[in-house]
């Protein structure tokens, strides 16, 4: 009987640590310089708060810590859009000046690997700038540091928040070193072909209400005219 | 003596033992919760049956449906009275001025909600017209549709697929957009629906 105690004690204290291996992996991480950094292109910025309340309508299931906004929108409470999250925000460009309207479409994804410290979201924006035309933005994003350095901590913390400095690159995929896809739709954008990259800036986040002081970065590397086909 | 010498060495006999089944324990363990973590999927997303039918051309055709207004999720546009929700406060900037968002949710051919869309029209001066879909389905993957501006005899409007992920990414085809005055639930305060019928081909049966 001992015998067998040990061993289910030893199995307890194997997952324990399996967890804390996983958890203080100091292998894995979002880079926090953008690949475009490097990029000889021109680059378009743009900018949006992360903070539910800033935008023009946020939805969810209606289930999550960060309530739908605003009142009676419309919540994804089906089973198939139960994991679904649509935002529809104002986008500033670098000078914090009005820039266009974006619709972003996040949903968890299947290809998420814990084991791999993959956290993985599908999303895709709709966006109007009136400087550049329509354009769609499809990417996967890795929420794993985001859950790991702020979401974790806020839980795990005596006032239920997270206070600090923290910039992540989110985007993954499809694209080599973590780019985002962009397809022009009208304007000067028709038909080209582009990558971009989104960030996070966090100041604050609650466990309660979600992001407190959150700003979300969209930066696009602008096709030359000649790349246009 | 003797025999106290023998019940020593059963203790550290025993104590080895234990130690060993502890260590056996502790990588049991690690590998179970590894394995668990490799095979269980974290993220599992509910699936409706694709509801697609063969085209002679060998592409598939596939109908989505939105209630109106029963699927309006958002609907806001500079100088409306009608928001939806009634809370939405739209934004009053001047580039908004001639501009029209819709979020939806959106159903499939037997009325269940399979994923969200958005719709987007407006004009400009340095643009002109536009009218834009993006169809968003959790499972499958999503679609950018970019629409002709001008409706056709029959009342519907033609668009083509400019890009898409997952299961759409290989896809190229038109899609037609059309308001059907007819409710698929009685009970409810629906006036019809909007349609959008997909005809696509696969790029590599396209080259054949």
């Amino acid at each position: 009987m001992k015998y067998l105690i040990t061993l289910l004690v030893g199995m307890a204290i194997g997952v324990v640590v399996f967890v804390l291996l996983l958890y203080y992996n100091p292998f894995v991480g979002n880079p926090s310089v953008s690949p475009l950094v490097v990029s000889e292109l021109d680059l378009a910025d743009f900018s949006y708060s992360l903070v539910v309340r800033d935008s023009i309508a946020f939805t969810n299931d209606g289930e999550s810590r960060v309530q739908p906004y605003p009142a009676k929108v419309l919540q994804l409470w089906e089973p198939a859009v139960k994991k679904t999250r649509a935002i529809v925000t104002v986008l500033t460009d670098s000078r914090g000046q009005p820039a266009g309207l974006g619709v972003k479409f996040s949903s968890d994804s299947e290809s998420t690997r814990l084991i791999n410290a993959e956290v993985v979201v599908d999303s895709v924006w709709h966006i109007y700038a009136p400087e550049y035309g329509t354009f769609f933005v499809d990417q996967t994003e890795n929420f794993w540091p985001y859950l790991h350095d702020i979401v974790v901590p806020a839980r795990l913390s005596g006032g239920d928040s997270w206070r600090g400095s923290w910039h992540r690159n989110m985007s993954a995929g499809p694209g080599a070193l973590g780019i985002a896809r962009v397809t022009g739709g009208t304007g000067d954008f028709a038909g080209i072909e582009a990558e971009a990259v989104e960030s996070i800036t966090a100041n604050a986040y609650s466990a309660i209400t979600g992001p407190m002081a959150m700003t979300g970065n969209l930066t696009i590397a602008l096709p030359r005219q000649e790349e246009q086909p | 003596m003797t025999s106290g010498r023998c019940a020593g060495a059963n203790q550290d006999s025993q104590e080895q033992n234990l130690l060993k089944i502890l260590n056996l324990g502790i990588v049991l363990g690690i590998a179970a919760a590894a394995a668990v973590v490799y095979v269980y999927p974290v993220v599992d997303q509910h699936r409706e049956p694709s509801l697609i039918a063969v085209l002679p051309n060998g592409g598939n055709s596939e109908s989505f449906h939105i209630r109106l207004p029963g699927d309006r999720i958002m609907a806001g546009a500079t100088g409306s009275t009608e928001s939806t929700p009634l809370a939405l406060e739209w934004p009053k900037h001047d580039f908004l001025a001639n501009m029209q968002t819709e979020l939806f949710k959106v159903r499939n051919e037997k009325g269940v909600v399979i994923g969200v869309a958005s719709r987007m029209s407006g004009s400009s001066e340095q643009h002109g017209l536009f009218i834009e879909w993006v169809v968003h389905l959790p499972a499958r993957g999503s679609m950018f549709i970019t629409m002709a501006v001008n409706p056709s005899a029959d009342g519907y409007r033609e668009g083509k697929l400019r890009a898409g992920t997952r299961e759409f990414l290989t896809l190229n085809g038109a899609i037609i957009e059309r308001f059907v005055n007819e409710v698929d639930d009685v009970d409810s305060d629906d006036v019809g629906r909007i349609e959008l019928v997909t005809a696509f081909v696969g790029l590599a049966e396209e080259l054949e």
